[in-house]
């Protein structure tokens, strides 16, 4: 049996990750002794959701809900999943920073190992993404219960024949222990240095690398997010340099993006960045180094001065509008 | 993918100061069909200039280096990337001080304006450095830093706009093809280019580029490591890259470098931390560029704490942070000079290698021209890559001397120093007999060659005062008063010396005759068994060298030519021979020779062979072949050391019977052994005899070093027509000889001259010759026949007049010289009589 | 209030990497050394938090005899001092044994006088990516533990408020000390070394154990590397020429606002 846990966001749609996740779990199942899917919704469970999961092939929904949990505690929650986790099996989440924490403490509390970041399962047993995507770990966990999460966009969400998930409701009370260490707010209106919504959500990212070279050379670039009604992203040189808040760094310790676009702008490609642009559908490089990974990378690159060439797709731009 | 030409006039291999300049000098002279290319993206592939400190101090000791660094400023100039800051070179210690002084009497050789100031004078332009740590400066106000990545960019532009060049970058070489010992193809990334030349210009990789051909250039990689720190408050009032003189902190071999509002350190005080070529990380697997290697901090933690204490002020604000440290690679030659000019071992192979960023334009300019008319302006000789002897191309010797050199980069480093690395790989026959004999041992090209012997101590008694003995300690480092003794033994009675370090090569063939006549001066329709002296010159009647033929036979010529540029030699013969009929064998490893010089040789000689060796019998300028018990010997009537005697060659495995039985028949005349000492310097400097790389280069012409004969030969010969002119011009220098009058320093000890000092008026003014060259000593040394110490130096033509009084300007004190010979009359035995005894 | 970072020596790569010869690893020749970003944050919060409260910030790590620099380069922006767990193959050990070998230590370090507050790690290795040391050891601490924490600061009493990025704004954490935190880049800057830090470092008094044969082990069989995948890039041309053809593009994926 795999039990997945699964995130879900404000209006109470099932998260992209664990959409992948419980994809995983699926297309996986033999080899991860999952033969019977579960979905673990901690809070509300909107009809949305209910459907969504259907389409994911889910045969059981654990749902959780209780005074306990409404406040986000890793060590509550976690015990909320070790009380309903199969004996053998696997327990997955995505690799979200939430999906991480809980299943480490899963594995703790289940006295089992957790491989984080996994691509693939198979005979010979786990791959799971280190160095920031560089290299792929291959090991085995051994033990009766497998705590794994899946690397962000390892596996595309793919629906199946709906079924009907049985609904299991648990109201858990958590022991007060476990209950000592818990979000006792949320700061909604966060100033904008930290708030990266919007560039994990925009369709169109335009990213910009040291090649910009100074605090003040943002102007075309941030012209043309503007024209697409996008966000900006950075690489780690030019958070690191101070010019653009860590809010806007992409890559491995900082978003990882999924836009339908994104926009390479004197970025070379340092395995670190490439690691956090993965899941764009459409990758446009724009570099005066036709070798570079990122324009070997791209779907589509222009070679030349990012300046130069950004300064002119705003006029284009500007002048189709008439 | 970009395409890429197919053919090409040539393919320069690099985009860095280097390259660039090159591809410029070559389309500003004509070539077209230029393809140049780099693994790495523009404008900064990656390589050392990158990361290079671009600052620029123009006093070398070296002059070539010197004259390549002033060209280098005048291009950077011309391009608007210059910046003058001023430099100081501090001391914190006595001896550096000297040093200073020394850098002095270099700075006034070559006519660079530079002061020895006082702590409080560098306070004054540095007001953030303690001025309690150093005893003093040198102030060289033309210092200054250049943007050598934009002027590199300007030039390579510059050679597009003129539709000479396609630039490719992010293309590399992956192989060369040699055909009959010929460039014929480059295989790149982006396909193939045929072409005859390929100029390799790409620093630190430049060895495996090279290799791909078979070929060497031996350098290697190594670590200059450098830092930055900033913000500092101080730096950040300013505006501008540089608005404060950069500091050379000579003692701890570090600088410190403005840059906008940080401040670079760079040390060359670590251990020397070399790599191989080959592996240097790819572009795609280097955190910064592949020449920016990890830093490793406990290599470079002394160097903070002495910059600490050089500039407490700005250095222990701990808001100013590092932030920025590489272990920056560059190039090393064992040898320490640039590795330029085209390959011995692959036609069409051109280096322009370890070249620093303060010579990088001027040796583009060099190279190009030497590429276009066979020859540079300006003498680079001591650069040329064909110098290095086949041991000195190994991957063992080049990482021994860059390990020991590496210290020395900001080191005091006495003229005559030694080295301790890699010895003993060159010894002569009688090698064993020198080291029981005690000889101290100087090398050469790989040679272990006897300075002096110990065995000659008891000499000293004998000549007593005569010897001019040295005590100061920096004028008799690397020097004993036994040359002296050794040198007096030889002119009143005999010396042994032991010259295998001679390079010998043969010219023989049915044209042997012609092809030697087109490529030195000198006759050489001679007769057989004639030695003749003879220079040779460049395209532009200046020296490429100087050496000795013996015509051994209608169709043999056998050259001669000294360790240290034979190998040069043999590449300069060996170019002109294709197609004329004549070959080049290089026998040096087959013969050695030994000198019997002094007035007792001939009893020696006659005692041991039954050939009649008397003057008219075997006549000076003759060679021939004579029994010496059961060898034989092919004797040479000639002398370098200005005495009766003979050079004597003989099988390498005979020389050791040889000098037995010459040292057992000479020991009832009083034959001595005597080293190179004599032979290189004492001999031959109270004769006036001229040696190449002092006296003799391409700057010089056979008018100007007082050696042109009477008649200029019909037939043609290498820089005939120059020649000719230079006869019917005046002179714009003449080589002379002065003696010092007076050797007491302000101290009373007395100073001896080692070379490379100024030469001034009796006021101290500076003597310029027509060239705009200032006089400076290029040779000097005891010539204790004379009781003199004796100097070299080419003067205006005004100035060169015998008994004209003027000084020589020695660690800032000047001493009183006279002239003391205009046209290279000898000082000693002017008639040659002790030669033609 | 006393602090204890753990941090990790890492290779530092940039593009391009290649394994050893047994597979296991990858072949750090010629690369540099360092430790995470998020271990950079966490010694950057530490001395903060140290320097705010009046307290001491000690740097841990558990590798190979060179892992020294790494302590040293902490100390050289502000840690006091440092502990080497030595251990020749640091690649042998489990996140279980890392952590129990660290919970050791710390306990070694309590009876000797020796107290942490707050034991501070990044959210994960550069290299490895477990995730799963912060949390191992404060299960073996017996401490509470946090993972994601961008910034934190004293609340009063043995307390302190901890801000982290969570899925629907910044959450915040009351964290009764002592307690681990697991830090994730971007509340602050890490400073770079002064020289005089430099030169403190060189002096720092680094304690030194020796760690015990790994228990759990490490459950790695071997490393691969991505495969190069052959990607069909389309140059729409050089310079603003190509600005027309891009632009079509932009069009065709439709995110040009109107």
């Amino acid at each position: 049996m795999s039990l997945v846990f699964v995130e879900t966001d404000e209006s109470g749609e099932v998260a992209l990750t664990s959409a992948e996740a419980l994809t995983f779990a699926r297309t996986n199942a033999d080899v991860l002794a999952g033969s019977v899917l579960e979905a673990a919704v901690i809070g509300t469970l909107t009809e949305s959701a209910h459907n969504q999961l259907a389409v994911l092939g889910v045969d059981r929904i654990h749902h959780l809900e209780s005074a306990d949990l409404e406040a986000y505690s890793a060590t509550a929650w976690a015990q909320a999943l070790v009380d309903i986790a199969p004996e053998t099996g696997t327990v997955l989440a995505s690799g979200t920073p939430r999906g991480m924490e809980l299943m480490a403490h899963v594995a703790v509390r289940t006295g089992e190992r957790m491989a984080a970041n996994v691509v693939a399962a198979d005979e010979e047993g786990l791959l799971r993404q280190v160095l920031g995507g560089a290299a792929f770990e291959r090991l085995q966990l051994g033990g009766d219960l497998q705590v794994l999460t899946l690397a962000g966009h390892a596996c595309k969400p793919e629906e199946t024949t709906p079924t009907t998930p049985e609904i299991l409701t648990h109201s858990p009370e958590s022991a007060a222990e476990d209950l000592r260490t818990r979000v006792v707010r949320t700061e909604v209106e966060t100033d904008a240095d930290n708030d990266t919504s919007g560039l994990t959500q925009a369709r169109a990212v335009v990213g910009a690398g040291r090649g910009v070279g100074s605090e003040n050379g943002f102007g075309e670039v941030l012209e043309l997010v503007d024209h697409l009604g996008g966000a900006l992203g950075v690489s780690r040189v030019v958070t690191g340099l101070g010019w653009r808040p860590h809010s806007e760094q992409v890559g491995q310790t900082g978003s990882r993006i999924t836009p339908d676009v994104y926009i390479a702008c004197g970025i070379s490609g340092a395995i670190q960045h490439m690691a956090g642009i993965e899941g764009a559908k459409t990758l446009i490089a724009i570099n005066t180094d036709e070798e570079s990974t990122m324009v070997q990378r791209a779907d589509y690159a222009i070679i030349g001065d990012l300046h130069e060439v950004v300064g002119a797709v705003n006029e284009e731009i500007r002048s189709r509008r008439g | 993918m970009a395409s890429i030409p197919t053919q090409a006039s040539v393919v320069v291999v690099g985009a860095g100061i280097v390259g660039n300049s090159l591809v410029h000098h070559l389309a500003e002279l004509g070539w077209r069909d230029i393809v140049q290319v780099d693994k790495g993206p523009l404008p900064n592939p990656g390589g050392s200039t990158g990361h290079a400190s671009n600052f620029i101090f123009p006093v070398d000791h070296s002059r070539e280096i010197t004259d390549l660094t002033l060209d280098s400023v005048r291009q950077y100039k011309e391009l608007g990337v210059f910046t003058q800051s001023g430099g100081f070179e501090v001391a914190r210690t006595q001896e550096r001080m000297q040093e200073l002084r020394r850098r002095m009497a270099s700075a006034k050789a070559w006519g660079i304006e530079s002061h020895l100031v006082t702590p409080e004078e560098v306070v004054e332009k540095v007001p953030f450095l303690d001025p309690s740590v150093i005893v003093g400066a040198f102030w060289t106000p033309t210092v200054g830093v250049v943007d050598s990545v934009g002027a590199g960019t300007m030039m390579r532009e510059s050679a597009q706009n003129k539709g000479a060049l396609t630039v490719s970058p992010n293309t590399e070489v992956t192989g060369i093809d040699v055909e009959n010992g010929a460039i014929a193809r480059v295989h790149t990334t982006k396909g193939p280019i045929e072409t005859e030349k390929i100029l390799i210009a790409c620093g630190v990789w430049s060895p495996r580029i090279a290799a791909m051909a078979g070929a060497a250039i031996p350098l290697t990689p190594a670590v200059h490591q450098m830092i930055s720190v900033g913000p500092v408050p101080q730096l950040a009032e300013q505006t501008g890259e540089i608005s404060f003189p950069i500091v050379r902190d000579m003692d701890t071999f570090c600088y410190e470098r403005q840059h906008g509002s940080d401040m670079e350190i760079g040390s060359y005080a670590h251990r020397a931390i070399l790599h191989e070529p080959d592996e240097i990380p790819s572009i795609e697997a280097a955190k910064l560029s592949p020449t920016e290697m990890p830093f490793t901090d406990d290599d470079f933690d002394p160097q903070l704490e002495q910059a600490l204490e050089l500039m407490p002020d700005v250095l222990s604000n701990p808001d100013v942070e590092i932030r920025y440290a590489i272990n920056g690679l560059l190039s090393l030659t064992p040898d320490g000079a640039p590795i330029l000019g085209e390959s011995p071992e692959v036609k069409g192979l051109w280096s322009a290698a370890a070249v620093w960023v303060k010579e990088g334009p001027g040796v583009g300019r060099a190279v190009a021209e030497w590429m276009t008319n066979g020859c540079p302006e300006v003498d680079v000789q001591g650069a040329d890559i064909a110098r290095f002897h086949p041991h000195q191309r190994t991957r063992e010797h080049v990482r021994a001397r860059t390990s020991e050199a590496f210290i020395k980069t900001y080191g005091i480093v006495h003229p005559g120093e030694q080295w301790n690395s890699d010895r003993n790989v060159r010894l002569s026959p009688m090698h064993e007999r020198e080291k029981e004999l005690g000889a101290v041992f100087f090398e050469v090209a790989g040679w272990e060659r006897p300075q002096w012997y110990a065995s000659n101590a008891p000499l000293l008694e004998e000549f007593g005062e005569r010897v001019m003995d040295r005590t100061a300690e920096w004028d008799s480092r690397w020097w004993s008063p036994i040359i002296n003794a050794e040198h007096l033994a030889l002119r009143e009675r005999a010396g042994l010396v032991d010259l295998s370090s001679f390079v010998i090569f043969d010219v023989f063939g049915p044209a042997a005759l012609d092809a030697v006549q087109s490529i030195v001066l000198a006759q050489m329709d001679v007769g057989i068994g004639r030695v003749v002296y003879t220079p040779v010159l460049d395209e532009t009647g200046g020296f490429r060298s100087d050496l000795t033929i013996m015509r051994l036979a209608h169709d043999r010529f056998r050259v001669v030519t000294g360790a240290a540029h034979g190998m040069v030699d043999v590449k300069w013969f060996a170019d002109r021979l294709p197609g004329t009929g004549a070959q080049i064998t290089d026998l040096t490893s087959s013969w050695t020779t030994i000198g019997l010089w002094g007035p007792r040789a001939r009893d020696i000689l006659s005692q041991v062979t039954n050939a009649d060796v008397s003057h008219e019998r075997f006549k000076f300028g003759t060679a021939r072949t004579i029994e010496v018990g059961s060898l034989q010997v092919l004797a040479s009537r000639i002398s370098y050391v200005g005495d009766l005697g003979w050079e004597l060659y003989i099988p390498m495995e005979t020389g050791l019977r040889l000098w037995d039985v010459l040292t057992e028949a000479g020991t009832e005349h009083g034959l001595v052994p005597v080293g190179l000492g004599v032979y290189g310097t004492t001999g031959r400097i109270e004769k006036g005899y001229r040696a190449f790389g002092a006296e003799l280069d391409s700057d010089r012409s056979v008018i100007e070093v007082g050696m042109a004969r009477p008649k200029v030969k019909s037939q043609g010969f290498v820089g005939r027509d120059a020649h000719l002119r230079h006869r019917e011009e005046d002179p714009k220098a003449i080589l002379c000889s002065l003696t010092v009058d007076d050797h007491t320093s302000a101290s009373g000890e007395k100073r001896y001259m080692l070379g490379g000092e100024p030469i001034r008026s009796q006021d101290g003014q500076p003597l310029i010759d027509g060239h705009g060259h200032h006089a400076f000593v290029t040779s000097a040394g005891s010539a204790p026949s004379l009781g003199k110490h004796v100097l070299m130096a080419f003067l205006p033509p005004a100035e060169a007049v015998l008994g004209n009084q003027l000084t020589v300007v020695y660690m800032e004190e000047a001493y009183p010289v006279t002239v003391a010979s205009i046209d290279a009359t000898p000082l000693f035995d002017p008639s040659n009589e002790n030669i033609r005894r | 209030m006393d602090i204890l970072v753990c941090i990790k020596r890492i290779p530092d790569i940039a593009g391009q990497i290649t394994l050893d010869g047994s597979g296991t690893d990858i072949d750090d020749a010629g690369l540099g050394h360092t430790t995470s970003a998020h271990e950079e944050c966490a010694v950057e919060l530490a001395i903060q938090t140290a320097a705010a409260t009046g307290g001491k910030v000690t740097v841990l790590t558990l590798g190979p005899a060179e892992a020294v620099e790494q302590l040293r380069a902490a100390v050289g922006v502000g840690a006091n001092d440092g502990i080497l767990i030595e251990a020749e193959d640091s690649g042998a050990f489990g996140t279980e044994d890392i952590a129990q070998v660290i919970g050791d230590v710390i306990r070694d370090r309590t009876e000797g006088g020796q107290n942490f507050d707050l034991v501070l790690l990044g959210n994960d290795a550069a290299d490895t990516g477990d995730f799963q040391v912060p949390i191992r050891l404060a299960y073996d601490l017996g401490y509470p533990v946090l993972t994601s924490i961008s910034t934190f600061s004293p609340a009063g009493g043995p307390v302190i408020e901890a801000r982290g990025i969570g899925p629907s704004g910044t959450e915040i954490f009351s964290l009764e000390l002592p307690a681990v935190v697991a830090v994730q880049e971007g509340g602050v800057d890490p400073r770079y070394p002064s020289i005089t830090g430099r030169m403190k470092a060189k002096k720092a008094r680094i304690a030194e154990y020796v760690a015990p044969e790994p228990g759990a082990g490490n459950p790695r069989i071997g490393l691969e590397l991505p495969p190069d995948t052959a990607n069909e890039v389309t140059i729409l041309g050089e310079g603003p020429d190509a600005a027309g053809a891009l632009v079509d593009v932009l069009e065709e994926i439709g995110v040009i606002r109107s």
